[in-house]
C-alpha cells in the first residue's frame, strides 16, 4: 500500500517528540536572581538561627526572598528582584564575616520531575548575560626553576652514565650550579654538557676540591620557557573549561604573565573555580634505593596519608605538562586501572628512565600552589598580604613492571573512585607552570541592552518571514514543512541542553540559519513532487516517488555536509568544534523531521484515501 | 513559477562568459588577499584591556557610543564586579598612553572616572585552532573528496572541490578586499557556507547522475542543462529562504551579526552561482562521459574469457 507507514513509526515520531519537548523544556524556566553560602572549606553551612537572623535583616532592608533551599553544603537564597542582587549579597556577608564564602549565583528554576531526568537549560553566553571572571597569574620564577631541576636531573644522569664525580647541584634564580672534586672532573663535565645543553651560559668557578661549573640561563632562554609556559597553561585552560566546544568561555593572556578566564552564566565563583579547576602540578620520580646517598633523594608525604612518607630520588623524570591525558578504565579482570598517555618528548625520557629499572617503584608527585591571605596592620592601614606556598604530596607509588612509553597504565588500584581522583589528579596536574587566583568577579553581558533586544528580534522575524515563504510556496505541504521545523527546533534545543551548550547571540543566528537551511530537504521533496505530478504520475504515486527519488539527493547532499562536520569535530579546537557540534546535530535532527515527520504527516493527511488534487 | 521550469535556460551556452567571470573574481580575491590580508578582529589579534571606576553608574551604552565614536573599534564594554566598574576592551596595540586616553574621553561628558589598569590582552584563539582547524578541514575536504568519488565518480570529486573553493576563495577575498573585519563569528560563517556549497553542488550532480543514466543520448551540455533547469527551482527556493533569515539578520540585527550576515550572504549568492553555472560546466573540461557512470558492459565477457 503506497504513502501508509506502519504504527511503529508513528510511535517512534511520538516518542522522539515527547522526549525532545521534555529536555527542551527547562529553557522555558527563567533563572532566578540568588545568593549562596558557604563557608570557607566548603563543608558546613550556616545553621537555622543564623539563616533567621539572615532573613530579617533582608526583609529590613526591603529585599524580597523567593525561596530558601538548604543542602548538605551551601544554603541558597532566591531573591525576587535581580537589581537586589548585589546589595543582598554586600549585606549578608558583611553579617557573617570571613568564614564564609557569599557568592552571586543563577539558580536555575527547572522544576523538579524535570531536574530528575537530569533536564537543564542552556546557559546564556558572555555576550548576552555575563558571568564570571577570573584572572590567573603564572608563576614565572617557578617555570624556570622547574625548567633548571628537569636540566639539573639530566645533567646529573649524564655525568653518571660519563662516570664523572659530581658532588652537589644548586639552583639559584635562573643559575643551576654543579661542584666537583676536583678542576679536571669539572672541564670534562664543561665540556660535555655545553654540547647538550646550549641553552645556558657557562663558567667556571674555584678551584680544587671547590672548582664548580655555574650555567646560567641566557635571557633569551628565559623568554622562551616563559612564552611556552603561559601558552601551554592557555591551552590546557581552554581545553579544561571548553571540552566539547559549545561552553563559549573567553581564555586570553593578559599583561605579560597573566591569564583571565570568562566563564559565561555561571555566577557561583565556588563551582567556576572547580570547572577552571586545581592548579596543580605532578612529578614523576623513582623511590630511592635503600644504599642511595642522602644527597640524591628527597622524602615527602602521602597526599591522602600524611604519616607516611616515601624517599624519592631527587630526578625529576619528567614533569605534568608531558602528560596529554589520563583517564579511568579496567583492567583485564576487571580492577580498576588509570591510563596515562605523555607527548613525544615525555615518552623517550619516560622510556629512557624506566627501562633500566624494571621492578622499582616509581612515584607521582603532586605539587600545589596555593595561597594564602592575611590581613597585616602597616602605618595603620589595614592591607591584605597574600602568601603563596606549595603542598607537596604523593598521589602513587607503584612498582615499574616493564619499560614504559608513551602510554602507559597504573594498576593495582583499590576502587573506582580511587582511579577516578588519581586521574582527574593527573588531568589536573597537567600545568606547565603554577597559576594563582589573584582576582574573581562576576562580570556583565559584553552585549548592550538594546544589541541584544535587535539581535532576537532580527532572527525572529528571519524565521518569521522561513515559516511564511514555505506557507506560500507549498501551501497545505507548507504547513507539514513548518511543523516539522518547529519539531526540528525542538529537537536540537534539547540536544544542545543536555550537552550544556551555551547560547550566544552569534550562536541563536546559526541556529535560525541551520533552520533556513534546514527546510532545503522539505523543497527538494516537494519539488520533486510538483514535478512527477507534471509528469502525469497519480496523487499516490507523485508523493511515492517524490520522496523515493529526493531521498538520494538528500542523503548524498547531507552526509557529505556531515563528514566534514564529524571531522572538524576530531581535529578542531574550540569554537571550531563547537561549530561542528551545532552543524552535526542540526543535519541529523533536520534530516528526521524532513524525512519521516513530514512523511508521517502527508501520510496520515492523504494515505490511501481518494485524493484528486494536492495543495502543493 | 511553472513558467519558469516550462522555459530551458541556456546556462551551459554561458559557461565561457561565466568562466572568465569566475577567473577574474578569484584573480581578485586572492590580489586582495596577497596584497592587503584579512583585517583580523579582536578575537584573532588581542587588544587592549582598560578597566575604570566611576564614582556613579555610568549608562554601558553610553560609554560605548562615546568610545565608538573615537578612533577606537571593535569595543566591548562591561560591568565588572559592580555597576561603576567597567571592563573595556579594544581592539589597539597597547601602549603606555592609551588607558589615559580612554579615560579622559569618558571624562569629557563631565563624570567623575579613575583609571585602574590598562593592560594588554592575547587573542582569544590561540595559534592551536588555527593549525589544527586548517589541518582538519583539509582532512575533511579529503575524506569528502573520497566519499563523492566513491558514490558518484573521481571527475565529479574534481568538481566539487573546485566548485568549493572558487566559493570560498571568493567569500574570503571579498573580506580582504573590503577590509571587514574578520573575527570568529566570520569564520564561523565561513564553515557553513562549506557546506551549503557542498550541499547545493551534491543536489546538482545527482540530477546530474540519474539524467545520465536515464538519457540515451551523448550529448552532456543538453544533459546538464536539462539538469539544472530541474532543479533551478530548488536551488533558487532554497537560497531563498537561506537569504531571508540573512537579509532580516543584517538589516535587524545589529552590529554583532552583522560580519555573520554579509559573510553568509555572499557565500550563499557565490555558491547559487557556482552550483548553476560553475559547478555542472566544471565537467565538460574535466572530460565527464556515460561511460564514466554505466560500466561499459562489453568488457565483463571479455573479462571472462580469459582463464
Amino acid at each position: 500500500m503506497l504513502n501508509r507507514y506502519p504504527l511503529w513509526k508513528y510511535l517512534l515520531i511520538l516518542i522522539v517528540l515527547l522526549v525532545g519537548l521534555v529536555y527542551s523544556l527547562p529553557n522555558l524556566f527563567p533563572e532566578d536572581p540568588a545568593i549562596q553560602i558557604s563557608s570557607e572549606r566548603g563543608d558546613a553551612t550556616v545553621d537555622e538561627r543564623q539563616l533567621e537572623r539572615i532573613q530579617s535583616s533582608l526583609n529590613e532592608a526591603g529585599i524580597e526572598i523567593k525561596d530558601v533551599e538548604r543542602s548538605q553544603t551551601s544554603t541558597l537564597l532566591r531573591l525576587r528582584n535581580p537589581d537586589a542582587q548585589l546589595a543582598a549579597r554586600d549585606r549578608v556577608a558583611a553579617m557573617l564575616g570571613e568564614e564564609y564564602v557569599v557568592a552571586l549565583n543563577l539558580a536555575e528554576s527547572t522544576p523538579e520531575w524535570l531536574q530528575s531526568l537530569s533536564a537543564s537549560p542552556m546557559t546564556l553566553g558572555l555576550d548576552l548575560r555575563g558571568g564570571v571572571h577570573f584572572l590567573l597569574e603564572v608563576d614565572m620564577d617557578a617555570a624556570v626553576s622547574q625548567r633548571l631541576e628537569v636540566n639539573a636531573s639530566a645533567m646529573r644522569e649524564l655525568l653518571r652514565d660519563e662516570r664523572i664525580r659530581y658532588r652537589d647541584t644548586e639552583i639559584d634564580d635562573r643559575t643551576l650550579t654543579l661542584t666537583f672534586t676536583d678542576a679536571e672532573d669539572r672541564d670534562t663535565a664543561r665540556s660535555l654538557i655545553s654540547r647538550e645543553f646550549p641553552d645556558f651560559q657557562y663558567e667556571n668557578q674555584g678551584d680544587g676540591r671547590g672548582a664548580a661549573l655555574a650555567m646560567t640561563l641566557t635571557d633569551q632562554a628565559v623568554n622562551e620557557i616563559q612564552d611556552y609556559a603561559i601558552n601551554q597553561n592557555l591551552t590546557t585552560l581552554r581545553n579544561r573549561v571548553n571540552e566539547l566546544g559549545v561552553a563559549e568561555p573567553l581564555v586570553q593572556r593578559q599583561g605579560p604573565d597573566r591569564i583571565v578566564v570568562e566563564l559565561p552564566g555561571v555566577q557561583d565563583t565556588a563551582e567556576a573555580k572547580r570547572i577552571v579547576g586545581a592548579t596543580a602540578n605532578l612529578e614523576f620520580r623513582l623511590e630511592a634505593r635503600p644504599d642511595t646517598p642522602d644527597s640524591e633523594t628527597e622524602s615527602f608525604p602521602f597526599r591522602n596519608q600524611a604519616s607516611r612518607s616515601a624517599d624519592l630520588m631527587r630526578d625529576v623524570i619528567i614533569t605534568g605538562d608531558q602528560v596529554s591525558n589520563a583517564n579511568r578504565s579496567f583492567d583485564e579482570n576487571g580492577r580498576p586501572q588509570v591510563n596515562i598517555d605523555l607527548d613525544g618528548t615525555g615518552g623517550t625520557l619516560m622510556n629512557r628512565a624506566t627501562r633500566t629499572n624494571i621492578g622499582r617503584n616509581m612515584a607521582v608527585v603532586y605539587i600545589e600552589h596555593k595561597t594564602r591571605d592575611s590581613v597585616e596592620v602597616v602605618d595603620g592601614e589595614e592591607t591584605v598580604v597574600r602568601d603563596a606556598y606549595t603542598e607537596r604530596g604523593i598521589i602513587s607509588l607503584a612498582t615499574i613492571q616493564s619499560a614504559l612509553g608513551n602510554s602507559f597504565r597504573i594498576t593495582g588500584l583499590d576502587s573506582p573512585t580511587e582511579a577516578a581522583e588519581l586521574s582527574l589528579l593527573l588531568r589536573s596536574g597537567s600545568l606547565a607552570a603554577p597559576i594563582y587566583f589573584v582576582q574573581e568577579r562576576t562580570i556583565g553581558p559584553s552585549l548592550g541592552a538594546e544589541n541584544i533586544e535587535r539581535g532576537v528580534m532580527s532572527v525572529q522575524i528571519g524565521l518569521l518571514l522561513v515559516v511564511l515563504f514555505m506557507l506560500i510556496r507549498y501551501k497545505v505541504f507548507g504547513i507539514f514543512a513548518n511543523l516539522a521545523l518547529a519539531l526540528n527546533l525542538t529537537l536540537l534545543v534539547a540536544a544542545m541542553s543536555l550537552l550544556g551548550a551555551t547560547l550566544t547571540l552569534p550562536g541563536i543566528a546559526g541556529i535560525v540559519l541551520t533552520l533556513g537551511m534546514a527546510v532545503d530537504a522539505n523543497v527538494l521533496i516537494f519539488e520533486r513532487i510538483r514535478e512527477e505530478l507534471r509528469g502525469g504520475l497519480s496523487v499516490q504515486q507523485a508523493i511515492h516517488a517524490g520522496y523515493e527519488r529526493a531521498f538520494t539527493s538528500i542523503v548524498d547532499a547531507n552526509i557529505t555536509t556531515l563528514l566534514v562536520a564529524v571531522i572538524l569535530f576530531s581535529i578542531g579546537t574550540g569554537p571550531v568544534k563547537g561549530f561542528a557540534v551545532t552543524l552535526s546535530l542540526g543535519i541529523l535532527t533536520s534530516l528526521f523531521t524532513a524525512l519521516m515527520v513530514t512523511r508521517a504527516m502527508v501520510n496520515l493527511a492523504y494515505g490511501g484515501k481518494p485524493v484528486k488534487k494536492l495543495w502543493i | 513559477m511553472k513558467t519558469l521550469v516550462n522555459r530551458q535556460l541556456d546556462f551551459m551556452g554561458k559557461r565561457k562568459a561565466a568562466f572568465a567571470v569566475s577567473g577574474l573574481l578569484i584573480l581578485a580575491s586572492i590580489v586582495a588577499l596577497l596584497l592587503q590580508q584579512l583585517n583580523l578582529g579582536l578575537d584573532f589579534t588581542g587588544g587592549t584591556l582598560v578597566e575604570v571606576r566611576y564614582a556613579v553608574a555610568p549608562s554601558l551604552d553610553a560609554v560605548r557610543q562615546t568610545l565608538e565614536a573615537a578612533e577606537f573599534r571593535d569595543v566591548s564594554v562591561q560591568t565588572f564586579g559592580a555597576a561603576n566598574e567597567v571592563l573595556i576592551r579594544l581592539q589597539q596595540a597597547f601602549d603606555a598612553d592609551v588607558g589615559d586616553r580612554v579615560v579622559e574621553l569618558l571624562r569629557r561628558s563631565g563624570e567623575e572616572v579613575n583609571l585602574v589598569r590598562a593592560e594588554f590582552v592575547g587573542a582569544q584563539v590561540g595559534d592551536q585552532l588555527r593549525d589544527q582547524s586548517g589541518l582538519g578541514l583539509l582532512v575533511a575536504l579529503g575524506i569528502v573528496m573520497l566519499y563523492v568519488a566513491f558514490r558518484f565518480q573521481y571527475k565529479f570529486a574534481i568538481g566539487a572541490l573546485l566548485a568549493l573553493l572558487h566559493d570560498v576563495i571568493i567569500m574570503v577575498g571579498a573580506f580582504a578586499l573590503f577590509q571587514w573585519e574578520f573575527d570568529l563569528t566570520v569564520l564561523a560563517a565561513v564553515l557553513a557556507v562549506i557546506g551549503y556549497s557542498l550541499n547545493d553542488t551534491i543536489v546538482v550532480y545527482d540530477r546530474i547522475r540519474e539524467n545520465i543514466r536515464k538519457s540515451r543520448i551523448d550529448d552532456m551540455p543538453a544533459i546538464f542543462n536539462e539538469s539544472l533547469n530541474q532543479t533551478l527551482s530548488r536551488t533558487l527556493a532554497t537560497s531563498g529562504t537561506t537569504l531571508l533569515v540573512l537579509v532580516a539578520l543584517l538589516a535587524l540585527g545589529g552590529d554583532m551579526i552583522e560580519g555573520f550576515a554579509i559573510a553568509l550572504i555572499l557565500g550563499v549568492v557565490v555558491g547559487t552561482y557556482s552550483s548553476i553555472y560553475i559547478s555542472g560546466a566544471l565537467l565538460l573540461p574535466l572530460g565527464l562521459n556515460r561511460e564514466d557512470l554505466i560500466p561499459a558492459r562489453k568488457e565483463d565477457p571479455e573479462a571472462e574469457e580469459l582463464p
